[in-house]
């Protein structure tokens, strides 16, 4: 048993490191008012970052998935919301037509996603199925009409969506059947009856774009469906381990980046004559923040690890995004605290990651839902 | 023993109950998105007795009890915890060390317009490089003639910018640090007083709990003050 990455690996944590620092992190205010950010995209697509596990054959990097974790784990510690821009994009915005999609299909689309020229989007969930996306009677109901389908129904919380060039949209093609009667179509951005609803407030992520998305009517030709009918909550559901995995590395950047910030304020603040690190209340709640992080540390690069070998981690994606999430909530609220009054203001960086925790218990399978998939497989 | 709320104290919590939900709650989120604190409401509070709960009625106060002013606070957080506060540091933070330490000239001059909701209170305690170790503080008051000359800034003034009426501690004797430190009663229109700009605190971009009123304060200058050195027990 090794604990150790290889060379390769370390050296693209080391690339990733530096361009969060240097080209992420003087973008971080603008984001914070809700700018989303292109142009930094548009870097990570020169550098390859867009389609890190894509096959070169389809413009990717060709790299593993482990390099892909490990790239949203260094991005996340400087900037949660690109952290999940990457992850959305790729795992559930480009992957399914990598591994659904037809020739032509990948020939179309995948490559100017994979460079970053395009951006991904995933329109699974509606408003009355959320964590229960089987009960997905999908109101959004498309109907085949000779080369085409029409579309209509509505999704909502779509990361990424007013910004996607791509879509991924789940819609039922065969209501009886429930579920599998799920059907998985490419949509592009301006086609008709394409109706993009306006960005959500949200507490945290503000430089994400989180919207919900409604078809009128939208016509998409028959060239366009992913898969064959009926196979979308198939398609939906297969790469969802690997999304898990990518927002616990991404819960396990915000928690490295807010005890970053923890230390360095504790070692350098004094009070009753010594600097608060060495004061045993402050010193010890550092010593179990950095306990946690080391265990979801561990847990999340297992599964990434598992996924790379194409071994079954359905169990372990949950566990580590289950932890890891819990961990980036519970070190930011005691990052917050190491700070004081000053934690409170926006002044100083930790209330952004104490706000950007909280969702990564909440998507990509709430905790509840991880909790039953670990049960389930116990 | 009894756990059981007096009549009194009943009626309290059904009339504040009432105004938070009629008066408070509607604005709550709107105050809070806008970072806004709403003067009027606490007029209203006032008129109801709200601003002086504890305080005898020879201050201005309507001469209930401490039970009576956590109710009030209770219930004016269950709807907006901005409210809560900006009463909870007019009345305990700044109110209190008047009532108790004050001499009675000063309870009549301070604590009286403060009771009746024309003056608002606040507390300056911490100081950039003093929170938790508040003995730690540099905030000093020289006396020159009959004033004192107090310098040093102190932050996170909960109430700052909209009060008229501070305590604020300064050390009159550094040598003996805790046990040196005095407290004043400082007006908003004192010379040499400035307040810093707001902080923007966690809720007020995320519009979920909001509280609008947290300021700095500094203390620039000269500061003149009450004759005598009202010295607080240190704290």
């Amino acid at each position: 048993m090794e604990f150790k990455f290889t060379e390769e690996h370390e050296m693209m944590r080391k690339m990733v490191s530096a361009f969060a620092e240097n080209e992420i992190t003087p973008h971080i205010e603008a984001m914070e008012t809700g700018v989303f950010p292109k142009t930094v995209l548009q870097k990570m697509g020169e550098l390859g970052l867009m389609g890190i596990p894509i096959s070169e054959e389809y413009g990717g990097a060709g790299m593993d998935f482990m390099s892909y974790i490990i790239a949203i784990n260094e991005i996340s510690k400087v900037s949660p919301t690109l952290g999940v821009i990457l992850s959305v994009h790729t795992s559930v915005g480009t992957n399914p037509i990598v591994y659904f999609g037809t020739e032509e299909q990948k020939r179309k689309y995948v490559p100017k996603l994979a460079a970053g020229k395009n951006l991904g989007a995933f329109c699974l969930t509606e408003q009355s199925s959320g964590s229960d996306a089987a009960s997905l009677k999908s109101k959004a109901v498309a109907v085949k009409e000779g080369g085409e389908y029409r579309i209509n129904g509505s999704k909502v919380f779509i990361t990424n969506g007013g910004e996607a060039d791509v879509f991924i949209v789940f819609a039922s093609t065969d209501p009886q059947k429930g579920s599998k009667g799920i059907s998985a179509f490419v949509v592009e951005k301006g086609t008709p009856g394409l109706i993009i609803g306006k960005d959500e407030r949200k507490m945290g992520l503000h430089g994400s774009s989180t919207v919900q998305v409604t078809f009128e009517d939208m016509k998409v030709p028959t060239a366009n469906l992913l898969g064959k009918e009926g196979e979308g909550f198939k398609i939906a559901m297969a790469n969802l381990d690997a999304g898990r995995i990518g927002i616990a590395a991404q819960a396990l950047g915000i928690a490295e980046g807010a005890m970053k910030h923890a230390v360095q304020y504790a070692k350098g603040r004094e009070q009753f004559g010594k600097p608060i690190a060495e004061q045993q209340g402050i010193g010890f709640k550092l010593a179990e923040m950095a306990t946690s992080i080391e265990a979801s540390r561990l847990l999340v690069y297992r599964a990434a690890y598992l996924r790379s070998q194409g071994l079954n981690c359905g169990k372990e994606a949950a566990m580590a995004k289950l932890f890891a999430s819990r961990t980036a909530v519970e070190v930011a609220i005691e990052a917050v605290q190491v700070f004081g009054g000053y934690g409170y203001t926006t002044e100083y960086p930790v209330e952004r990651y104490f706000r950007d925790a909280k969702v990564t218990e909440i998507y990509e399978g709430t905790s509840e839902i991880q909790r039953m998939v670990i049960s389930k497989n116990l | 023993m009894q756990f059981k709320l007096t009549e009194e104290h009943e009626m309290i919590r059904k009339m504040v109950r009432d105004f938070a939900q009629n008066e408070v709650a509607p604005t709550a989120a709107e105050r809070d998105e806008e970072e806004r604190f709403d003067r009027e409401i606490f007029d209203k509070m006032a008129e109801l007795g709200l601003t002086g709960i504890p305080w005898p009625e020879e201050y201005g106060g309507i001469g209930s009890d401490y039970l009576a002013y956590c109710i009030a606070i209770e219930e004016l957080s269950r709807v907006c915890a901005s409210t809560g506060v900006t009463l909870s540091a007019h009345t305990s933070l700044a109110g209190w060390p008047i009532y108790k330490f004050g001499t009675e000239e000063q309870k009549q001059k301070y604590l009286r317009p403060m009771a009746q909701g024309e003056k608002i209170g606040a507390y300056g305690l911490t100081e950039p490089s003093s929170g938790s170790d508040a003995g730690g503080m540099r905030t000093t008051a020289k006396l020159v003639g009959d004033e004192y000359v107090i310098s040093g800034s102190k932050i996170f003034i909960t109430n700052g910018g909209i009060a008229d009426t501070y305590v604020v501690f300064a050390l009159t004797d550094p040598e003996s640090k805790q046990k040196g430190t005095s407290a004043f009663i400082i007006e908003k229109d004192f010379p040499g007083f400035s307040v810093g700009k707001k902080r923007r605190s966690l809720e007020s971009v995320h519009h979920r709990l909001r509280k609008s009123s947290l300021m700095s304060a500094v203390f620039l200058r000269k500061i003149s003050l009450e004759k005598k050195e009202k010295a607080l027990k240190s704290r």
